[in-house]
């Protein structure tokens, strides 16, 4: 049985780091409970985890946390991540990383980390901007909401990074926001346990920079726009193309397998092996 | 493949290409973790290992661009593999963000590059020195670099299994700035059997895991720290954050100044043990060609030719670029009428060999940056407009 008190995770997190550096309302802790709650509930080996970040408000998160982790430079997670992973492929290893670090300056290394379809799980913590830096656009910004940096309204389009995920090649696709809290968990489970590249987007809310610019202040607003703007997966395939414009869909976007990366790899290591 | 004599008795004699003997070499370090990214003049050292490293149970992986290899290799050798990459001016330049990184979280590691000619695309496959200043400089802020330059094929396959005992023992990376010459020049070597090569490997915690474990301590007297392997149940943090032993952020102006200048302090002080070089008749030497890498292969031409004459030439090639090595001018200027600094490049090392002589003695350069080496008949008349 799941229970929704801290002390099934407090052990999880390292509290002499505490308190965090991000702002009141802000759905990181959200996200960062629904990652513990599912390593709890999968029962993995603390000493087995390793996770990697890049830079930014949410890449700040594995400071808290009680495993090996890695806060690498702005982007650049995945690389770090391959490389723990080809080297050490018996480890569970998952990225924490933001909107503009996965999607922008981290964009490459996000599509071809799918393309291989290496094991390691991917949770993107989108909050529509650059908040640590005071709420400037990324690629998943919404067309026409404001930025400092888009002060007349976001005139590029953003990524789905779903599709964006599934056209790249990852195996498991799925997205949640930060109102869906325990759906979030049974996702990041999912993710977690299917063998080869999950990317796992979570909307979530910074009411400080990105909401106060676009009519949602608060952090209940926030939390009140993905409610109200999220449908679940199996529902929005049944909308029109019209309806489909207004909603994100939630839920478990794409799932299949195929080979992944360090078992194929494993397997001419095996042949080869001492073969000189 | 060939990589052992067939009969292991006899010397394992073999013509070898520079680029090949690195791969080699690194093998024969302990290297199992190689990525990179394709770039002429470096790619046959990618090309073996893509075959090799499985046979030696290693992994090899080609990744999207220079800065993913980059962080694949610091990754794996995070989790205690010894790893490298190999690369090109180009890719160097783009690999200087994750060199920094590794300097700050003392993560070992060798970076290979083959100098060709720049800046920017430049000459793809024509010879150049001049990265020098970059192997130093390249990423930002303030920390130490341990850079060899190889001369010929031989040396390729001594220094890079000496950058890697650097790397080890130093917990830094360590450049190998090879150049298209050497990189692509065949020569006869000799393979040394493996109980030969000294093998550094990076000391681990000399304590079970336990909350208390600071990784990033530094021991005395060599100032580097045990950090662990990941994967090895220490739940320790690693950050590009100026940090405190712990592992943790720290602002604090003492914690910054600590971290900062041990980085240094742990290679500057065992400067006499890290710069190699080659000297040859310095003693009564009035004038000293003082090079690195292929260029120092003219010089040594000229001061063996000069010998025969009777001219009282000396020769300097430089193993170790950086730390650079003050300590031989700061006793030679003294001694000497004038050094001539010979170098494929516009100036680079003769700044530092002007810094340290500090008038004492003529310091003169013979800089090419034509993309063709430097022939001891150029040496030859720049000495001529020094007399």
């Amino acid at each position: 049985m799941q229970s929704n008190g801290l002390s099934e995770i407090k052990h999880l997190l390292r509290t002499h780091r505490l308190p965090h550096i991000w702002c009141p309302g802000c759905g990181n802790g959200i996200i960062t409970q629904a990652f513990l709650r599912a390593v709890r509930r999968l029962d993995l080996d603390p000493d087995k985890i390793c996770i990697v970040s890049g830079i930014g408000c949410s890449s700040r998160v594995v400071e808290y946390l009680d495993f090996d982790t890695v806060h690498t430079a702005h982007g650049r997670a995945i690389p770090f991540a391959t490389g723990i992973k080809i080297a050490r492929p018996e480890l569970n290893v998952v990225v924490l990383a933001g909107d503009g670090d996965i999607a922008a300056i981290g964009g490459n290394h996000f599509i071809h980390g799918a393309r291989r379809n290496i094991d390691i799980t991917v949770i993107i913590f989108n909050n529509s901007n650059y908040g640590m830096t005071g709420g400037q656009y990324s690629p998943l910004t919404l067309f026409g909401e404001k930025a400092t940096t888009a002060p007349y309204g976001m005139v590029e389009q953003p990524f789905d990074m779903c599709e964006l995920a599934r056209g790249a090649g990852a195996t498991f696709v799925a997205r949640s926001t930060t109102w869906h809290a325990k759906k979030l968990v049974d996702l990041i489970v999912q993710g977690v346990e299917h063998r080869g590249f999950s990317s796992i987007e979570v909307i979530t809310g910074c009411h400080v920079n990105y909401g106060k610019r676009n009519c949602r202040e608060t952090a209940v607003k926030m939390l009140q726009w993905q409610k109200e703007h999220s449908v679940p997966i199996e529902r929005f395939h049944s909308m029109t193309e019209e309806e489909r414009k207004k909603y994100f869909p939630v839920g478990i976007i794409h799932s299949e397998t195929r080979p992944e990366y360090t078992e194929e790899y494993a397997k001419i290591t095996r042949i080869k092996r001492d073969d000189r | 493949m060939n990589s052992a004599p067939k009969h292991p008795e006899q010397p394992d004699i073999r013509l070898m290409q520079g680029n090949r003997a690195c791969a080699e070499a690194a093998l024969a370090a302990g290297m199992r973790f190689f990525a990179g990214y394709p770039i002429t003049p470096s790619s046959e050292i990618a090309d073996f290992l893509a075959s090799a490293l499985p046979r030696h149970g290693g992994s090899f992986i080609q990744m999207e661009d220079e800065i993913a290899s980059m962080g694949a290799v610091l990754g794996a050798s995070l989790t205690g593999v010894k790893a490298m990459t190999a690369t090109s001016g180009p890719g160097f330049s783009l690999k200087q963000e994750l060199i920094g990184y590794a300097a700050l979280c003392e993560i070992p590691c060798v970076i290979v590059n083959v100098q060709r000619g720049g800046p920017s695309t430049g000459l793809p496959t024509s010879p150049a020195q001049s990265d020098v200043m970059q192997s130093k400089w390249g990423s930002h802020g303030d920390y130490p670099m341990v850079v060899l330059a190889p001369s010929s094929v031989k040396e390729t396959y001594e220094l890079t299994i000496q950058a890697f005992n650097f790397a080890e023992m130093l917990r830094t990376p360590v450049i190998l700035l090879s150049d298209e010459i050497t990189g692509h020049l065949y020569e006869k070597i000799t393979i040394p059997p493996p109980e030969a090569v000294p093998v550094i490997t990076r000391r681990s915690p000399r304590v079970a895991p336990n909350a208390s474990y600071k990784p990033y301590l530094p021991n005395e007297p060599d100032l580097v720290p045990d950090i662990p392997d990941i994967g090895t149940g220490f739940h320790f943090h690693t950050t590009g954050l100026i940090h405190t032993p712990d592992g943790f952020p720290t602002r604090e102006p003492e914690e910054v100044r600590a971290l900062i200048t041990r980085l240094h302090d742990k290679i500057n002080s065992r400067k006499h043990e890290i710069c190699l070089y080659e000297e040859r008749n310095t003693g009564d030497a009035e004038l000293i060609l003082c090079s690195f890498g292929a260029s120092s292969r003219s010089c040594f031409q000229v001061v063996e030719d000069a010998r025969k004459e009777g001219r009282k030439i000396g020769g300097i090639g430089l193993k170790t670029l950086w730390p650079f090595p003050d300590f031989i001018f700061h006793k030679l200027s003294s001694s000497v009428k004038a050094i001539l600094v010979c170098e494929m490049n516009c100036g680079h090392i003769i700044g530092e060999v002007e810094r340290v002589c500090e008038g004492r003695c003529r310091v003169e350069g013979l800089g090419k940056c034509t993309g063709t080496m430097i022939t001891p008949s150029e040496i030859e008349n720049a000495i001529k407009r020094i007399k």
